[in-house]
């Protein structure tokens, strides 16, 4: 009789290819993805169906927290030291080489000029204790106008978004929009969610 | 010593070198790789804002003419507190009604004004007590209602009195 050989092969396969790819994939989204920095403000942002993707240059975000606290911050290092050069110079306030470079570094930062020379000698530690008052911007003293002009006269590109919490108070907010319209800031962004399906 | 003995059956003292297999078991540095794929994966696509553009209209100067709308062509929300919305149609003696943000609010209101009125002006009043949220909800309503004409416009005293007045 003729016997049938079967062939036997090994269990175990080779994983060669699929390490292969999986480290390719790895390294690309490890290249990829940009690490948001740290925000001393949790934003709940609330959803819409818009699809408009922000750009990642040349923004300006103006924060608006849960309670009510509003928040400044620009991209661009070097965009950022200028910025606070002309600002120092408006209000008369000097700043050491020190100061001018963690404010360059900084993300969100919402406590009024006044203290700020304060705020940036503090070590970065001691920064995120700190309990920030947000940036005035009622009528009487406005200085997000302020920062918002600079900001403009720094970077002629710079889209503005305002980037509040689901929950903040409308009057707030008002604030903020009336603050920018009289800047003659007529378009502007709000940054949301995606819609989750429902 | 600190030698660790291999079994005592060794008594001709020969160092018998074993053979072992040139491949490795990748199977850990898989499940590493993969893990930190998804990871990655995860984060990436989360992270992506979306915005809302809004252009508001500039600030009228003393001297400007605003122009003229038919009030039977406008139609007033008004954002309360609690996800509330009211809503009426022109501004003699309007019928305040009360609605939400839900698929069957709203947006059915907005639907149904918009196929009627021809040339339909939506004014969004948001009050005190309203939320952000309400804001970019409504906003984001328009959008999906396709009405082009709409302002975002102070409360005034009268729509307080209005709703007040409806006790809805």
């Amino acid at each position: 009789m003729g016997k049938v050989k079967v062939q036997r092969s090994s269990t175990s396969i080779d994983m060669t290819p699929m390490v292969d790819l999986a480290f390719l994939l790895v390294t690309f989204f490890m290249l990829t993805t940009k690490f948001a920095p740290e925000e001393p403000l949790a934003v709940d942002m609330p959803t819409s169906v818009s699809e408009i993707k922000l750009p990642d240059t040349d923004i300006l975000t103006i924060s608006i927290s849960k309670d009510g606290v509003v928040f400044f911050n620009m991209d661009g290092k070097y965009n950022r030291e200028e910025l606070l050069a002309k600002m120092g110079e408006k209000y008369g306030v000097q700043f050491s080489d020190q100061e001018v470079r963690s404010f360059s570094l900084l993300s969100s930062m919402g406590v009024p000029f006044g203290n700020l020379k304060q705020f940036l000698s503090m070590a970065p530690e001691e920064r995120k204790l700190v309990k920030q008052p947000g940036i005035p911007c009622d009528s009487l003293n406005n200085e997000l106008a302020d920062w918002v002009i600079f900001s403009r006269t720094t970077n002629p590109k710079l889209r503005i978004a305002i980037k509040g919490d689901r929950d903040a108070e409308y009057p707030v907010v008002k604030n903020v929009i009336t603050t920018l319209i009289d800047k003659k800031v007529n378009r502007f962004n709000l940054i949301t969610n995606m819609e989750s399906g429902s | 010593m600190a030698e660790i003995s291999q079994g005592s059956g060794k008594k001709d003292g020969k160092v018998r070198s074993k053979k072992t297999s040139t491949r490795i078991d990748m199977t850990p540095m898989v499940d590493l790789a993969f893990l930190l794929l998804t990871f990655f994966v995860m984060t990436t696509t989360l992270n992506k804002p979306q915005t809302m553009e809004i252009t508001m209209p500039e600030k009228p100067k003393v001297e400007d003419k605003q122009p003229l709308v038919n009030e039977k062509r406008v139609l007033t929300l008004v954002l309360g507190g609690e996800d509330k919305v009211y809503w009426y149609l022109g501004i003699t003696d309007p019928k305040v009604e009360l609605s939400n943000f839900s698929n069957d609010g709203i947006r059915k209101v907005l639907l149904q004004q918009n196929a009627q009125i021809k040339e339909m002006v939506v004014l969004i009043k948001p009050s005190d007590q309203s939320k952000y949220k309400n804001v970019v909800d409504i906003l984001d309503e328009m959008n999906i209602s396709n009405i082009a004409r709409f302002a975002l416009v102070d409360i005034t005293p009268v729509d307080k009195e209005l709703i007040k007045d409806s006790q809805l």
